[in-house]
């Protein structure tokens, strides 16, 4: 170190550090007035530093400046030291004014090392832009079949009104499909059924025509009093084609109580309707026969596209009708309660059954009946996780 | 059934229309079809004409006649190619002006060389038929008359569905009694107007005889005489035309009367012909070893369950469903002998299932006919036979069983307290009037009620109810709600059985819902063997085809055959997943049947599942092509066994179950690329999952390394907690140890994975494999497992030496467990 060359500008640098270290506080030294720290150098140091930190035009000219004007060795800092050196009398005008200078000169240093940050960060984070539309591969959205998210929809808003869901074998017993549900052997309404029978034929086993042998396990396996929904696949021998399914599902309800009645059930259903299909759906009932209800009814839509209001023959979705066929219900028919073990002088109940393909079709517009059995993505894709 | 709206009115004089007449039948519970008009699109008059000369044109290709027709005013001379009718026959002539069906105007125009001055018609060509073989030609009508008239065009006819239990709407009787009630006017009931209409038997003929031998299967046989009939006589044109509204040829008089008599009464009859008896005729079931030739022409085996009618010669008629050949009346008839009888609807629908056959006659048998019709029906038949046919009525001979009245107790609240709206006791017996039923009081709200004799569905209070509130109008029920008790929604399995549904569908995949229907092709198309159990399922005794008569006992196949539908529409790649029931064993034979007048005891309920197959919920998943497509974003990332196997997991995740993956062996998977699915802590196999084997990918013609599994999802939902435990967890920091593994090639990282987790025991927090190195670093036929691992402490910084421990722990028991060295 001894042996190098010292430049200039060095050299009067540590002079000016061994001058100022000469005159640095010592008790021993007599205080004395130090030019330094009259008001016009302080001012003009301030002014300085100002103009410098305010020239200065990113984070490391910045740095520079600060060093040279607000760092150890700056002015402003050698100034403050000469303060030790001043008349006890003068300490405290001085010392004011030093430290104010360095408050102006810190704040505005504060200043501009916010900004330049701000012009530095913007430059950094403008280079890694990147074009937000490309098309991101996410993977592509699956769905479940609106058939399972229809019967659960339909489901919940029986469970809202205190229901249970209750469940059955596909493969049923003949006693439960038929004979419980008052379908008498050989009667002609046991034989509209088009039924799949399992081998051998008297194995008394088929394949369920219809979701009502669940009423039959419910009013066994449950307490009184019941009110259950049980939505299910069923089969009937039709061929498949744009109105046909053999494989199709079902909604069935089954309320047992004291004191149920035809209004009850009416009321029931018309909430039902209009929950799903909106408040104008009103339903209008039709007498039927069905072996297990009595009395009867089939159950009609007010036609969703027309509400009815259409000229004769005129609405697509109707006929001019106004009204759609939706489903079958009905009192539980005494002899049923009776197979069942529950007295008909005690206990009501009432019944009900809806296609749920149908309810579909009205509902999305479904326009044939194989969208719903081919398993073609496209179709699940539309209704996503909810139908 | 068909039946056009004036004959309904014959009986039930209302002025309304065809239309306001569909609706009041609707809301009676009788479903109006559709009301069609008889010859729609004939407008115009067409007259009857009789042919006076036909002059045959030779010169052309096909048969060519020039007509002279005599119109009563006029002869017009007409060009028809039809050859059916000779000079003297009467046909139907639509004159200039006339427009036909299909808006086809008759003009005079020259063709064939001649002027045609109007059209000589078929059936087809006035909307009257299909039948196009020929030209109409009419008996019993002179020229000039209005053929509009005698062949009702313009008659609107309703189209009627009737429901099983309402067998008397399958006559004009029914139908008007339920307009006339409705509209409010008088019911001319046909059954009393008929009754007199035949007169007393000639003096000096005897009836033939008749007999019931069983009175189990005829409650009532009639047979009434009748001698000397014109077997050439014409059916009255009216006849002809009413029985071609609803549907029925006209065959000859005595038939369409039989035909006739049935439709307006709903009585099903039958004419012999007396000559060909021998001997009285009797009703009685059948006995072995007899047979019977039916109408069809198909001769049927007969068994003790048939009930039959017969003469001394055997067999002669089906009761209640067919009469047979031997007896029928033919061209040449001129005594005739009517059945009219009475069979129990059981009788009439065990004949019609046993043989299958389903007649107009056992389609009203079946759905119960009035008890007391017979001899009204068959004398309203004998008084049109011997009006129109001629011949001499020779009495009747009759045999009836006690009539068993039923009545009926009924409560005249109960109507209010089922509907949940008053209806006052005036109103419900004037609604029970309404339908025919008397009702006499027994006390001061109840009675009895006798239903009448054509309603033998009316059996209980209920029956009656549903008559009265149909009567009052269903439209005028309220609408009220129950209370239904506090539910205790879903139940655990339905809410997990809906998560794994959202689960799936939000990796991905689409939820299909296949036909459960399977086959052997589809078994050895799943390289099942012979005596895999899964071929073994319930069998249809009706399926709807040939190929697939047995229930499923995988989803496999239905999934494979849509996975391929909707490749072949373009969509290679597929991520598809289905939750349904599959059929496991056969059906046992023999079921109990506890009848059902009482509940079964729980355990004959129990005993009755046992016909029953296990059917137990299985998920079945199908991933095909590619998860994501080669892109901007990198290299595409096919479908492979992993995402299979992980389908099973995140399933069993969602819900809580712990699984295990083994190396497995299924035929219908990829040898190499099995796993088996096992219930952790458990050894049972809950399914498969895995590359499927490539004979199985081309047999559904699938993209090559198409992936699959197919698990026992009941078996999850069972298995699945109900209620979560909260997790107690340490704070204290967590140390990190890397380790590697040589192991054989063939050694599954499950057994290593195993090995190091019970050697970690409750300090190692979590294990990750992150590196397979299989190469020239270490020895042939091995592998390097690299794992990453977390101790933790329970309460307190594990201390090294601790660390060293388990690190050695771990190091032995893979040494051990597998064989395995430390890297």
């Amino acid at each position: 170190m001894a042996l190098e060359i010292l430049t200039r500008a060095q050299i009067c640098s540590s002079l000016r550090f061994w001058r100022h270290r000469l005159s640095a506080p010592n008790k021993s030294f007599d205080p004395k007035q130090v030019s330094a720290l009259n008001a016009d150098s302080v001012d003009e140091m301030v002014v300085g530093a100002l103009a410098a930190l305010n020239s200065a035009t990113d984070l490391n000219s910045l740095k520079a400046a600060r060093l040279e004007h607000f760092g150890d060795r700056s002015p402003i800092a050698l100034a403050n030291r000469e303060i030790g050196a001043l008349p006890p009398a003068a300490k405290a005008e001085v010392g004011k004014r030093i430290g104010e200078a360095k408050a102006r000169i810190k704040e505005f240093l504060e200043t501009r090392e916010r900004e330049l940050t701000q012009v530095r960060d913007n430059e950094v984070l403008l280079g890694e832009k990147v074009d937000v539309t490309v098309p991101v591969d996410r993977l592509k959205r699956g769905a479940r079949h609106p058939i399972t998210t229809l019967m659960e929809r339909l489901s919940d808003v029986f469970i809202a009104m205190g229901y249970e869901i209750a469940e059955g074998p596909e493969l049923e017993l003949e006693w439960a499909n038929f004979d419980a549900l008052n379908f008498p052997k050989d009667h002609p309404a046991r034989l509209m059924q088009d039924t799949f029978f399992v081998e051998s034929p008297d194995s008394g086993v088929v394949l369920r025509t219809h979701t009502s042998p669940i009423q039959v396990r419910a009013m066994l396996e449950r307490d009184l009093p019941i009110y259950v929904v049980a939505p299910g696949r069923v089969f009937r021998t039709d061929e498949l084609d744009a109105t046909h399914t053999p494989v199709f599902h079902q909604i069935e309800g089954l309320a047992v109580d004291k004191g149920l009645t035809m209004s009850d059930l009416r009321g029931t259903l018309n909430h039902l309707a209009h929950v799903m299909f909106g408040p104008q759906i009103d339903i209008r009932w039709r007498p039927s026969f069905f072996p297990f209800t009595e009395p009867s009814a089939e159950v009609d839509l007010k036609c969703f596209v027309c509400l009815g209001e259409s000229d004769s023959g005129g609405c697509r979705a109707c006929g001019g009708e106004g009204w759609i066929e939706w489903g079958g219900c009905g009192m539980v028919n005494p002899k049923v309660l009776r197979a069942v073990g529950i007295d008909p002088n005690v206990y009501s109940g009432f019944a009900f059954g809806m296609g749920i393909e149908r309810t579909l079709m009205f509902r999305s517009g479904v326009s044939d009946m194989r969208d719903m059995v081919e398993g073609d993505i496209r179709f699940t894709a539309a209704f996503g996780l909810e139908a | 059934m068909k039946l056009p709206i004036t004959w309904i009115k014959e009986f039930a004089p209302v002025h309304a229309n065809a239309p306001e007449i569909a609706a009041a039948l609707i809301n009676a519970g009788l479903e109006v079809e559709g009301i069609e008009t008889l010859g729609a699109g004939v407008s115009g008059t067409l007259v009857i004409g009789r042919v006076v000369e036909i002059e045959e044109l030779t010169e052309f290709k096909k048969p060519i006649r020039w007509c002279q027709v005599d119109l009563g005013t006029q002869i017009r001379g007409i060009v028809c190619g039809a050859t059916n009718f000779a000079v003297g026959d009467h046909v139907v002539v639509a004159e200039p002006g006339v427009t036909l069906p299909g808006d086809f105007t008759i003009t005079s125009r020259e063709t064939y060389g001649h002027v045609s001055d109007g059209m000589i018609c078929s059936e087809r060509e006035i909307g009257l038929g299909q039948d196009h073989a020929g030209i109409l030609v009419l008996d019993g009508v002179s020229p000039g008359q209005n053929a509009n008239e005698l062949l009702g065009i313009g008659e609107e006819i309703l189209d009627i569905a009737v429901t099983p239990d309402r067998g008397y709407a399958l006559s004009v009787r029914g139908v008007a009694r339920e307009v006339a009630t409705a509209f409010g006017v008088e019911f001319r009931d046909p059954a009393i107007i008929w009754e007199p209409v035949l007169g007393a038997p000639a003096s000096g003929l005897e009836p033939h005889d008749c007999i019931i031998e069983d009175f189990g299967v005829c409650e009532l046989l009639t047979l009434r005489t009748v001698l000397g009939f014109n077997p050439d006589a014409p059916t009255p044109r009216y006849m002809v035309a009413r029985l071609q509204a609803c549907g029925i040829r006209s065959i000859s008089l005595a038939v369409d009367v039989t035909n006739y008599v049935m439709l307006e009464l709903g009585q099903p009859t039958h004419a012999f012909d007396l000559d060909k008896l021998s001997g009285p005729v009797r009703v009685r079931r059948a006995n072995v070893g007899e047979s019977l030739e039916t109408l069809d022409h198909v001769v049927r085996n007969l068994s003790p369950l048939d009930s039959i009618i017969a003469d001394s010669s055997g067999p002669i008629g089906l009761a209640g469903t067919m009469g047979g050949l031997t007896t029928e009346i033919d061209g040449s008839t001129t005594n005739i002998a009517l059945e009219a009888a009475f069979f129990p609807a059981s009788t009439v629908a065990g004949n019609s299932r046993r043989h299958k056959i389903s007649s107009e006659a056992s389609r009203r048998f079946e759905r119960g006919i009035d008890r007391e019709l017979a001899p009204i029906a068959s004398a309203r038949a004998c008084a049109l036979l011997v009006a129109h046919g001629g011949g001499s009525y020779a009495g009747m001979c009759a045999v009836e069983s006690p009539i068993s009245e039923s009545i009926i107790e009924f409560d005249l609240n109960l109507p209010t307290r089922t509907a949940g709206m008053v209806i006052d006791h005036q109103t419900v017996i004037e609604k029970l009037d309404a339908i025919g039923a008397t009702y006499v009081r027994t006390g001061p709200e109840i009675g009895v009620v006798t239903p009448p004799s054509w309603r033998p569905d009316l059996t209980q209070p209920a029956d009656l109810v549903e008559e009265v509130v149909r009567l009052v109008g269903y439209e005028k029920l309220p609408s009220t709600l129950p209370s239904a008790p506090a539910g205790r929604g879903l139940t655990h399995e339905q809410r997990l059985r809906r998560r794994i549904g959202n689960l799936l569908a939000g990796r991905g995949m689409h939820e299909i819902r296949a036909y459960p229907f399977i086959g052997v092709n589809d078994f050895d198309a799943l390289r099942f063997p012979e005596n895999d159990s899964r071929r073994e399922t319930p069998t249809l005794v009706n399926p709807l085809s040939d190929l697939t008569p047995q229930m499923r006992s995988t989803l496999l196949p239905g999934m494979l055959s849509i996975a391929a539908r909707n490749v072949g529409r373009g969509e290679n790649d597929l991520a598809l997943f289905e939750i349904g029931s599959v059929f496991l064993g056969g059906v046992v034979e023999g079921g109990l049947d506890p009848g059902v007048d009482s509940r079964p005891s729980e355990g004959i309920w129990k005993q009755m599942q046992v016909a029953l197959p296990a059917q137990p919920e299985h998920l079945g998943v199908v991933i095909t092509g590619v998860l994501e497509s080669v892109g901007v974003w990198g290299n595409p990332r096919a479908a492979s066994w992993r995402d299979s196997v992980d389908a099973v997991l995140v399933v069993a995740d969602e819900l809580g179950v712990d699984l295990e993956v083994r190396t497995g062996s299924d035929p219908s998977f990829h040898p190499g690329r099995c796993a088996e699915i096992v219930l952790q802590g458990t050894s049972e196999v809950i399914g498969f999952a895995g590359e499927l084997h490539p004979a199985v990918v081309d047999h559904w013609n699938l993209p090559r390394r198409s992936c699959a599994a197919e698990i026992d999802v009941s078996v999850l939902l069972s298995s699945a907690a109900n209620c979560a435990t909260a997790p107690v967890f340490s704070n204290s920091p967590v140390a990190k140890e890397d380790l590697a593994f040589v192991v054989r090639r063939d050694c599954p990282v499950a057994e290593v994975l195993a090995s190091i987790r019970a050697a970690g025991g409750e300090l190692l927090e979590s294990i990750r494999l992150f590196d397979i190195y299989e190469g020239d670093q270490i020895p042939a036929s091995h592998k390097s497992l690299a794992f990453a691992l977390r101790f933790r402490g329970e309460g307190q910084t594990l201390a090294p030496q601790e660390l060293q421990n388990l690190r050695n722990q771990i190091i032995t028991a893979v040494s051990e467990g597998v064989g395995g060295t430390l890297r």
